[in-house]
């Protein structure tokens, strides 16, 4: 029997020819990465294992980006605890604040994952890098300590669902549109425990920002991990990156999927997910007046450089309504630079926006943003659980940069179309 | 190994934002996680759990983050055992890892309700409803699983 890309990746990883859904395997994995939340917990964890050593210190990546810069004097001792322990494991991606980025949208800029690798990660979100062609998928604090120690993971080999995207996405509709569109189709439980892999001729039409985006939120339904297929995109991406070897895994003919989703890029509106779960989709032209108080344009989902580029176009020569918070995060320092260079900053300065250092902040209700009660938010970011950025009783709506800039500008639940753009 | 206990009951979708709240991510004590546990679903569970309770929730239980302070805080609330329909995923290596036991079985998930007495026989799988007199056949760990649940979590078994 065929197997699919995630499958074939992961048997490279565990040194065997052939796997099957449901099959348990130990793989050896290619990264192990952490946060300032996760990882402060995994090296507590680790001072309990008795051979303690790290399995490669250039492939252990550890990113203080949650509740950073330092939100209080708590969240400064977790950082110190991930600083010290990069010193005395002399650990080589240790990022300082200053160098250190949202830890998904940093690790593919810094060239640290390529396709065909396994990538285990103390993040749900660690599937963003499925994107680039690899296997990768989120994982808690004590499967990271144990990666860190033995450069292994389990794993159950995942059945998968296979999305064949078909056509070319509309003007303002981007990748974060569709993987909202398609959570909406199979809901927040509709990959549980599988592998969702996209394929087809509408691929070349998304950018590799619209394919982060997508496989960033493949946990969102439920999934293992996201993947794509690799093509001239993807190996541009990588070459200008990394200096890594990479390696293409293609699925078989006669790989096993126990569903297909076709799925017409074409036919796609702008997407927004109502409060409290990311499944709960409506189009742009389903929504009403909802009034929003609060615009946040950034996260691990939505804080690249395309991204602000969509806000940017959105916001040129308008303003925020009056009496919005609107705050916009760039993802990594190299993302922040380019969007001075391009003038995007100043876009957003001069429409009223406040623009932050990198930091996942709001999005996990960390800081810089948090909601009070009532209030709603149109957001960039990938979750819209109750008090996720906040408030038990504050309301998250996610949606795609340009629509979250159009809102800014109008007050209430916008399509950049509502603008006359 | 058994477990018994009062049943908590929660429905479908319960994340671990709500189970732990990101706002109390500044902390790594079981203790104080144990503290915050549940507060923004079921503010009053705190003050009601007590050693040996069982939570019952239908599917998809522990979705979103993968915060390891989320089984932490449910293990350190005293939490014997959490059955579901369900869990996600990062949720259920976690729970392993940690060593709380969790069982999936829909039947139970569906049919027990909060406030019954409910025991678990982990070794047979077996789910008795005290209060209703009823039993359920929960989904048995494979073998490797089994082999970290004895051990009570992955590093002891990696040091084993």
């Amino acid at each position: 029997m065929g197997m699919t890309m995630t499958q074939k990746i992961l048997a490279a990883h565990a040194g065997l020819k052939e796997v099957e859904a449901g099959q348990l395997i130990e793989a050896d994995l290619d990264m192990v990465l952490g946060n300032d939340i996760t990882a402060p917990v995994a090296i507590q964890e680790m001072e309990k294992i008795e051979k303690k050593q790290v399995f490669h210190k250039d492939k252990i990546a550890l990113v203080p980006d949650h509740f950073t810069p330092n939100k209080d004097i708590k969240s400064a001792q977790n950082c110190k605890c991930l600083r010290e322990f990069a010193k005395e494991y002399d650990i080589t991606n240790y990022f300082e604040i200053g160098e250190m980025g949202i830890e998904h949208a940093l690790l593919p800029e810094k060239g640290l994952v390529v396709a065909g690798e396994a990538v285990i990660g103390a993040d749900s979100h660690t599937c963003t890098y499925g994107a680039l062609g690899a296997f990768s998928t989120g994982v808690g604090s004590t499967d990271m300590a144990a990666g860190m120690v033995t450069g292994k993971a389990w794993f159950k080999i995942p059945a998968a669902l296979k999305f064949e995207l078909t056509g070319c996405p509309a003007k303002w509709v981007s990748g974060k549109d569709i993987i909202l569109h398609i959570i909406g189709l199979i809901g927040v439980d509709g990959a549980l425990y599988k592998s969702m892999e996209f394929v087809g001729d509408g691929i070349r039409n998304l950018s590799m920002d619209d394919r982060f985006t997508m496989a960033n939120m493949a946990i969102e339904a439920g999934a293992k991990n996201g993947i794509f297929p690799v093509d001239e995109k993807t190996i541009a991406y990588i070459e200008e990156h990394s200096k890594k070897e990479y390696k293409v895994y293609e699925a078989d003919a006669d790989a096993e999927y126990d569903k297909t989703y076709i799925i017409d890029l074409s036919k796609i509106r702008p997407t927004v997910a109502f409060p409290h779960l990311p499944e709960n989709t409506r189009t742009i032209d389903e929504i009403g007046d909802i009034e929003i108080q609060q615009v946040i344009i950034g996260s691990c989902t939505n804080g690249r450089i395309e991204d602000l580029r969509a806000a940017a176009r959105v916001l040129e020569g308008r303003k925020v309504k009056k009496g919005m918070r609107v705050i916009i995060f760039p993802a990594t320092q190299d993302i922040y630079l380019q969007a001075i260079e391009e003038g995007l900053l100043s876009i957003f300065i001069k429409a009223g926006a406040a623009v932050s250092t990198p930091t996942c902040g709001p999005c996990l209700g960390g800081h810089m943003g948090i909601l009070a009660q009532g209030e709603r938010a149109v957001a960039t970011t990938n979750r819209n659980f109750v008090g996720r950025m906040g408030h038990v009783e504050s309301e998250i709506y996610l949606a795609s940069p340009a629509v979250a800039a159009a809102s800014a500008v109008t007050g209430k639940i916008s399509g950049p179309e509502e603008l006359g753009l | 190994m058994k477990a018994q206990g009062i049943v908590h009951k929660y429905g479908d979708n319960v994340d671990t934002d709500v189970i732990i709240p990101a706002r109390y991510l500044n902390s790594t004590s079981p203790l104080e996680l144990a503290g915050k546990c549940m507060e923004d679903i079921d503010p009053d569970f705190v003050k009601r759990v007590k050693k040996g309770d069982i939570i019952v929730a239908n599917k998809n239980f522990g979705c979103g983050s993968s915060r390891e302070h989320a089984p932490i805080a449910i293990k350190a609330s005293g939490i014997s055992c959490v059955i579901a329909e369900s869990f996600a995923r990062i949720f259920y290596r976690n729970s392993i890892n940690i060593g709380l036991p969790i069982i999936e079985c829909k039947e139970a998930a569906d049919e027990i309700e909060a406030g019954d007495e409910v025991e678990i026989d982990f070794d047979s799988g077996m789910i008795y409803d005290l209060t209703k007199k009823t039993e359920y056949k929960g989904q048995p760990f494979p073998e490797f699983m089994q082999k970290i649940i004895k051990a009570e979590g992955l590093i002891n078994y990696i040091n084993s």
